[in-house]
């Protein structure tokens, strides 16, 4: 993985994770599933313009604005009895949060690896979080080029 | 030092009513002496959200699978496993989970592996016991270890391998609990599922298309034992004595039917497939069926 490319909040995530004993390391990523951001009502009432993550187990939809300032925003939605995705979405959200398109599409698809949480949430989970960055990343790459 | 059974009048019809307890046995016997519940499910964190007082996790992916070979943990790995979660060789252990117990039968057909003989699906599982109401707690109970003894795990009697599969196909009934659109090959996966799991769509010649959740009612029980019947016995035509393999993505839901047709139905020889489709969908040469026939042996 290319450090240089890491966006700063992500590269934090991440050794927040890695200093953590295994057990604890799903501790923490429970609580990032409790802290994912509600949508904001234009998206709560229209799911229509949700895109569904079809990586996850559970259903998961996201939606990617990139303001006048290339700045990039993510809104994610997981229901309640699905932490686990809750936890992958709430990373990615808190992570990229404020980044402008070139960063987000400069973070390596594989920062899901790098975590290390493939011991706790075994590595078949982790692939659902790759194809949630994967989607946001395509998006972005969709929508700045509008 | 089993626990009493549950003799709750719903399960009296089916063959082995002692497999099953319902959400109010439960909630009377939390705490009871030589009884451990688990919670086993498909979301690794739902656990930690919130679980039945008293109940230890045991995860399908992490705790079960051997972490290097696709397999399971062996006689030692799987007597440390339960052994540290307070489970003895006698205990009477009670499994629940998330999505119709999918999770929790996989982790009750590994116990059978290890010739575990006490051990019970709560009927209806995790949306059950919510859905009435009932409380979760988050305190992880520290249960004292206790000595499991390190027995081996006897594959030859409710698992099947490819090559059993291979064998089977033509003399011994197959039963894919997949999806319509998995058993047709429009996908290889769940609908809503990752698509990356085989290589090819399809099924394996001659099964029958019987998908896992036809098995359970509205509210996450299983159907009464005549409903059961007219499924499996009257439309596929599965008779008393018949060998029978049930396979689908990773082995998990049918698990489930591998329940179904073993402890409600009472089908005495009846296997479970593990290697299922994303073993069968990715190997070399091995005979595939397009479409919603079951197709013919080659």
């Amino acid at each position: 993985m290319s450090e240089r490319h890491l966006p700063e909040a992500l590269a934090g995530i991440r050794d927040d994770f890695l200093a953590l004993e295994q057990n604890e390391r799903l501790q923490l990523l429970l609580e990032f599933a409790n802290s994912l951001p509600e949508l904001p009502e234009r998206y709560a009432n229209h799911p229509d313009l949700l895109e569904r993550v079809e990586e996850c187990q559970s259903p998961v939809f996201l939606f990617v604005e990139v303001d006048d300032a290339d700045i990039v925003h993510v809104f994610v939605t997981a229901p309640r009895e699905a932490p686990t995705t809750r936890g992958f979405a709430s990373i990615l959200a808190e992570g990229l949060k404020g980044l402008t398109v070139e960063q987000v599409l400069a973070v390596p698809p594989d920062y899901p690896l790098t975590i290390g949480l493939t011991e706790a949430v075994s590595p078949l989970r982790i692939r659902g979080m790759m194809g949630l960055l994967g989607r946001i990343q395509r998006q972005v790459a969709e929508k700045s080029a509008a | 030092m089993a626990v009493e059974r549950d003799p709750s009048p719903a399960f009296a019809a089916f063959a082995h009513p002692e497999r099953l307890v319902s959400t109010e046995w439960l909630a009377e016997h939390l705490g009871d002496p030589g009884l451990v519940v688990v919670e086993s499910d498909e979301d690794v964190l739902l656990y930690e959200t919130g679980h039945i007082e008293g109940a230890v996790k045991i995860d399908w992916h992490t705790d079960l699978n051997d972490p290097v070979t696709r397999d399971y943990v062996d006689g030692a790995g799987f007597a440390a496993l339960v052994g540290g979660k307070g489970i003895g060789r006698d205990t009477t252990v009670v499994i629940y989970g998330d999505k119709n117990n999918w999770w929790a039968a996989y982790a009750l057909w590994v116990f059978t592996l290890f010739g575990h003989e006490d051990v019970r699906l709560l009927d209806g599982g995790r949306a059950k016991w919510e859905a009435e109401g009932r409380p979760y707690t988050t305190e992880v109970p520290a249960p004292a270890a206790v000595e499991y003894p390190v027995v081996e795990r006897d594959d030859s009697v409710e698992r099947a391998y490819k090559e059993d599969v291979l064998a089977a196909i033509g003399t011994v009934p197959l039963v894919d609990v997949r999806s319509p659109e998995e058993y047709v090959g429009d996908r290889t996966t769940a609908p809503a599922y990752p698509e990356e799991s085989a290589l090819r769509a399809g099924h394996i010649p001659t099964a029958r298309n019987v998908p896992w959740a036809r098995a359970v009612a509205e509210d996450g029980t299983f159907k009464p034992l005549s409903e059961l019947d007219a499924i499996y016995r009257d439309e596929i035509g599965l008779k008393e004595g018949d060998d029978v393999i049930a396979y689908c993505r990773i082995g998990e839901r049918s698990s489930h039917t591998w329940f179904v047709l073993t402890h409600l139905l009472g089908f005495q020889n009846v296997r479970n497939y593990d290697g299922s489709w994303t073993e069968w969908g990715s190997a070399v040469r091995v005979p595939i069926v397009k479409g919603a026939e079951p197709g013919e042996a080659p």
